[in-house]
């Protein structure tokens, strides 16, 4: 490659989702990622944006309100639903996709109850649901399925009693949510699921109302700060963002550990490490391994080049965590690595809302599995579990374990 | 060590009270940063550290 800084627009890349090797995102992006900080990107709906691959790059957009996250602004860089969602408008209440200062009202009501103290207060309840999973697994026998046996059920338990979701629907929300962050499904598929997932939550909300219990839930009805329209946004975000991420953290950082033998037994023995490896895996896995996106709302000299307002940003997160310039050995899994800021929950006003809970459950699932199955190992080759470069959330489909 | 926390400026992500408790806590209905202790003792310093560079918003200051 001779020209790198000033690739003409024929030339501009598209989002690459093959991995070469399972654990480590794409080649390309680790290329480009030395090449130049921003390149030229090729949009599914026809649009010419940016791709940003450095941790300072990325960082930087992330934290320049001059980029949007406005839903109805962005191109979406991958998936054979790109084009249709690139225009689709989000529902009242889904804060992700919008800007200050209407995110910051959303992000205000729920921040307190996200805060560390409240987070830990969950910390009995959560290794009580763990120890019942790990039992039930026991009781039936190897092999399992980890995540169906567990990675899933775990984080969907906990989120389900913290918003005040009956867990006995969770076959119906899990399913929806699957299709929403599958890159292989069609527009009307995923707007089905969408629309299925707001009615149900709808009718939810209207409960809570009527019948309010002690969850986040009836707390916001109570408040009385938001529509009805509003809060069904709100719940369908937190509850699709609060079960499918920490459960492919979960199965992923299982299936990591179980090749490295030496750090799943520190992690299994040692609370420090548990402690530094779950930062660790964070970064080293990067699920959210497609975008996030930002989309300019005015000019924007960035690392030397000029963003054209309009254009649609897409930063790799998990090219950003492996950035040579920001940690030593980069593509090695340090369990025991000190502490130090990555972009696993992304960065700015809408750094992950949820991550001290997905902290918490990480460190309580990852040493209570490998505690209760010392002998845990796959029950197929490395090569047969199948990876999930077909959806938004990055991991496993299925992990076969036994003991 | 003096520390200065911009309550306009945090975004609630909690790593302040997650490294250094003694320090930082976080308000209990917004979540955003309440300061325990604007000069902490030497001993802190090193959490202190840690959590004004984890913060994502930048709005922890660090007077040494
Ligand atoms: C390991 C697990 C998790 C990972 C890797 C993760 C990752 C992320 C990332 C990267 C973002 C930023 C997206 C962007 O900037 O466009 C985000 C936002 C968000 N996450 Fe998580 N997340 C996790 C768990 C959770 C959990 C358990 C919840 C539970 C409530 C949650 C709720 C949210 C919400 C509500 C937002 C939007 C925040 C905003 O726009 O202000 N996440 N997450
Ligand atoms: S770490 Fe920063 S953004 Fe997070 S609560 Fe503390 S001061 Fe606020």
């Amino acid at each position: 490659m001779t020209r790198t800084t000033r690739r003409p627009a024929a030339e501009a890349v598209t989002f690459p989702t093959a991995r070469q090797r399972p654990l480590d995102p794409p080649d390309e992006l680790g290329r480009w990622r030395r090449e130049a900080p921003l390149l030229r990107l090729a949009y599914p709906d026809g649009h010419l944006g940016w791709l940003a691959t450095r941790f300072a790059t990325v960082r930087a957009v992330l934290a320049d309100p001059r980029f949007s996250n406005r839903a109805e602004l962005t191109h979406v860089p991958v998936g054979r639903s790109a084009r249709e969602l690139s225009s689709l408008r989000f529902p009242p209440g889904m804060f992700l996709r919008m800007d200050p200062p209407e995110h910051t009202r959303y992000r205000r009501l729920l921040a307190g109850q996200f805060t560390v103290r409240r987070m830990r207060l969950l910390e009995p309840r959560i290794a009580r649901l763990a120890a019942g999973l790990l039992e039930e697994m026991a009781a039936a026998g190897p092999p399992a399925d980890l995540v169906r046996a567990y990675a899933l059920p775990l984080p969907s338990l906990v989120i389900c009693e913290l918003l005040g979701v009956p867990y006995r629907d969770h076959d119906r929300f899990q399913r929806d949510s699957a299709t929403l962050l599958g890159l292989e499904r069609g527009p009307e598929e995923k707007i089905a699921a969408l629309d299925g997932l707001l009615a149900y939550l709808a009718d939810l909300v209207r409960h809570k109302r009527d019948e309010p219990g002690d969850d986040l839930l009836s707390g916001l009805v109570a408040t009385g700060g938001l529509t009805e329209e509003e809060m069904t946004g709100v719940a369908c975000l937190l509850l699709v963002a609060g079960h499918e991420t920490t459960a492919n953290m979960i199965a992923l950082g299982t299936f990591t550990l179980l090749q490295h033998p030496d750090r799943l037994a520190a992690v299994r023995d040692d609370p420090d490490v548990a402690t530094t490896a779950v930062e660790e895996l964070l970064r080293y896995l990067t699920i959210v391994h497609i975008g996030p996106t930002r989309t300019a709302l005015e000019d924007v000299e960035l690392a030397g080049r000029t963003i054209r307002a309009g254009e649609t940003v897409t930063v790799s997160l998990a090219a950003a965590n492996r950035d040579p310039e920001w940690f030593d050995r980069p593509d090695e899994l340090d369990v025991r690595r000190p502490p130090a800021p990555h972009l696993a929950f992304g960065h700015g006003v809408h750094q992950c809302l949820g991550q001290q809970l997905a902290r918490i459950e990480l460190r309580i699932a990852l040493p209570a599995l490998l505690r209760r199955f010392p002998g845990l190992r796959l029950a197929v080759p490395p090569g047969e579990v199948p990876m999930r470069t077909d959806m938004n959330i990055y991991g496993v489909h299925r992990l076969p374990v036994t003991w | 060590m003096k520390v200065s926390a911009d309550t306009e400026v945090c975004i609630a992500a909690g790593m302040c009270a997650l490294n250094a408790p003694e320090v930082f806590d976080q308000h209990e209905e917004e979540g955003t940063v309440v300061l325990l202790d604007p000069e902490p003792p030497a001993e802190l310093a090193d959490k202190v550290r840690r959590a004004v560079q984890m913060c994502p918003s930048g709005a922890l200051k660090l007077q040494e």
